[in-house]
């Protein structure tokens, strides 16, 4: 596992990544630090394909569950989710081995490109989880 | 200000994540919990236990005293080393902790109580013995490390000098002997755990706990943290203070009726509330829960039965099973089918005895 994060991702501070693809969606998941922070994931409880989701509004999309804790999942982006990561169903795991791949949540197709904006760079994220660890 | 183990260094050394459990700075994981959990199920694992706190207790009267203080019934205890689970009860009935009392000699017994709940004990502890003549001393100069797994003990034993293996391996369940470890280092070794496995929890000066620590690790024995501790005490049906029961619980709402001793003649601290509370009727019951879908059952979620609400105490993700168990205490009686509120969701549960898990193999209709 690299600590390497991606340069084409962008963050919440509750440590959720999103990925804008080619095609119109964007691609969400959780940082290494917040897995690392995690433990184990045993369950995933993924969004309904077809909801709709609204950035900054406080409601988890999905659910992680790790040994020790459930964690909601926030969406960076507003949106129509279009896609679940069905696999996790069976390996949960997959978030804690490869967090920014095999690991991604869901995938949503996003209202306003703009929202980006106000997201965390991955030079900014960095900073926030180096201050965290201190 | 977060207390430390003498081991504190070597947890971050080995890259451990570090929480604060009862004032204490523990590792709660090295790497992969559950990797840490299976280790121990199938070979040895070890943990930092030395925020545990080790209580002497001197005097002549020393028996006389435990007899009134805690619910089992230290007569039990004939042979010198064996050991005993207790619940230490106040007037009320109500737990003020569980503890595990060894027999030494007659004027000298030990006591292994919570580190969460070490003031309060120490104080009511104190209060109890003043009339009986009997010396109370914590011992805060040892650490404790509990090696845990099917070849936990030879790892161990291993360690030993020649003379002082015999005795170790001979060491029945639930005895305690004090010996010599590798380089003189002197060793109280007690066949006791939390994890449902066979195994030794160590007391040693806190002075030698790191090299022993050391020895252990370079034997093969994995270092697994209170993560693994959590989720291998569960699967062994083990209640964890605090979560399970404290002083609003009675010991029959607990599942810990099989350490009441109601000796004729025998008044401990707690008997006649005990007596009463039997005579009321019991009702709540605590019970073991199997959820055979996917999610986990956790701590505080509302448990829906025939007789109405109760809630989930202890409750996690089971590695040994590949499922979610959780301790309930529910309303007495035939619950009928059991579900858990989990966010909203109403999700049906399996009622089922416990230990969950013993000597690594999941126990007949757990698995479902």
């Amino acid at each position: 596992m690299s600590n390497e994060i991606p340069g084409d991702l962008h963050f919440l501070k509750s440590h959720e990544w999103v990925r804008i693809n080619d095609d119109g969606t964007a691609t969400v998941g959780i940082s290494d630090h917040a897995q690392g922070a995690l433990g184990d994931l045993v369950y995933v409880e993924l969004p309904e394909v077809g909801s709709s989701v609204e950035a900054g509004d406080g409601k988890g999309v999905a659910v992680v569950e790790s040994v020790k804790a459930a964690s909601d999942i926030y969406s960076p982006l507003s949106g129509e989710v279009v896609a679940v990561n069905e696999a996790l169903s069976d390996a949960p795991e997959t978030i804690n081995s490869e967090p920014y791949e095999g690991g991604w949540i869901f995938k949503i197709k996003y209202s306003d490109r703009k929202e980006v904006d106000e997201l965390l760079t991955p030079d900014a994220y960095a900073e926030l989880i180096e201050n965290e660890d201190h | 200000m977060t207390d430390k183990t003498e081991l504190n260094a070597t947890h971050r050394e080995l890259g451990a994540r570090m929480v604060d459990f009862g004032g204490w700075d523990m590792p709660i994981a090295y790497g992969s919990q559950i990797e840490e959990h299976h280790a121990v199920r199938k070979d040895a694992g070890m943990f930092d236990v030395s925020h545990m706190t080790v209580v002497d207790l001197t005097g002549e009267n020393t028996r006389g005293f435990l007899r009134t203080l805690v619910a089992n019934n230290v007569d039990k205890l004939a042979k010198p080393g064996k050991a005993l689970y207790t619940c230490m009860l106040d007037e009320n009935g109500g737990v003020i902790d569980d503890l595990i009392v060894y027999f030494l000699r007659e004027d000298f017994f030990r006591l292994v109580v919570n580190a969460a709940t070490r003031a309060k004990d120490l104080a009511w502890i104190e209060k109890q013995a003043a009339t009986f003549g009997v010396a109370v001393r914590e011992r805060p100069e040892f650490g404790m490390i509990a090696v845990q797994g099917p070849n936990a003990r030879e790892k161990l034993i291993g360690l030993l000098p020649a003379e002082a293996q015999e005795k170790a391996r001979k060491l029945g369940k639930f005895a305690a002997l004090e010996t010599e470890g590798p380089d003189g280092m002197p060793l109280f070794l007690a066949r006791t755990g939390y994890t449902g496995e066979d195994g030794f929890e160590v007391v040693v000066p806190n002075s030698r706990v790191v090299e022993l620590w050391k020895h252990l690790h370079a034997a093969g024995v994995a270092p697994a943290g209170l993560g693994a501790r959590d989720t291998l005490r569960l699967e062994a049906g083990m209640n964890l203070y605090g979560q399970d029961m404290d002083e609003t619980v009675s010991p029959w709402e607990a599942a810990l009726a099989w350490t009441l001793s109601f000796d004729e003649g025998r008044d401990f601290i707690g008997r006649a509330a005990l007596e009463q509370h039997k005579a009321a009727g019991v009702k709540r019951v605590m019970v073991g829960l199997v959820m055979d879908d996917k999610g986990v059952l956790r701590h505080g979620q509302k448990v829906l039965t025939a007789n109405g609400e109760g809630e989930i105490l202890s409750g996690g993700f089971a590695p040994t099973l590949g499922k979610s168990i959780a301790f309930a205490r529910i309303p007495a009686g035939e619950p009928g089918e059991v579900r858990v509120d989990i966010r909203g969701r109403e999700v049906p549960v399996r009622v089922v005895k416990f230990p969950f898990v013993r000597d690594g193999q999941p126990m007949p209709g757990i698995i479902g």
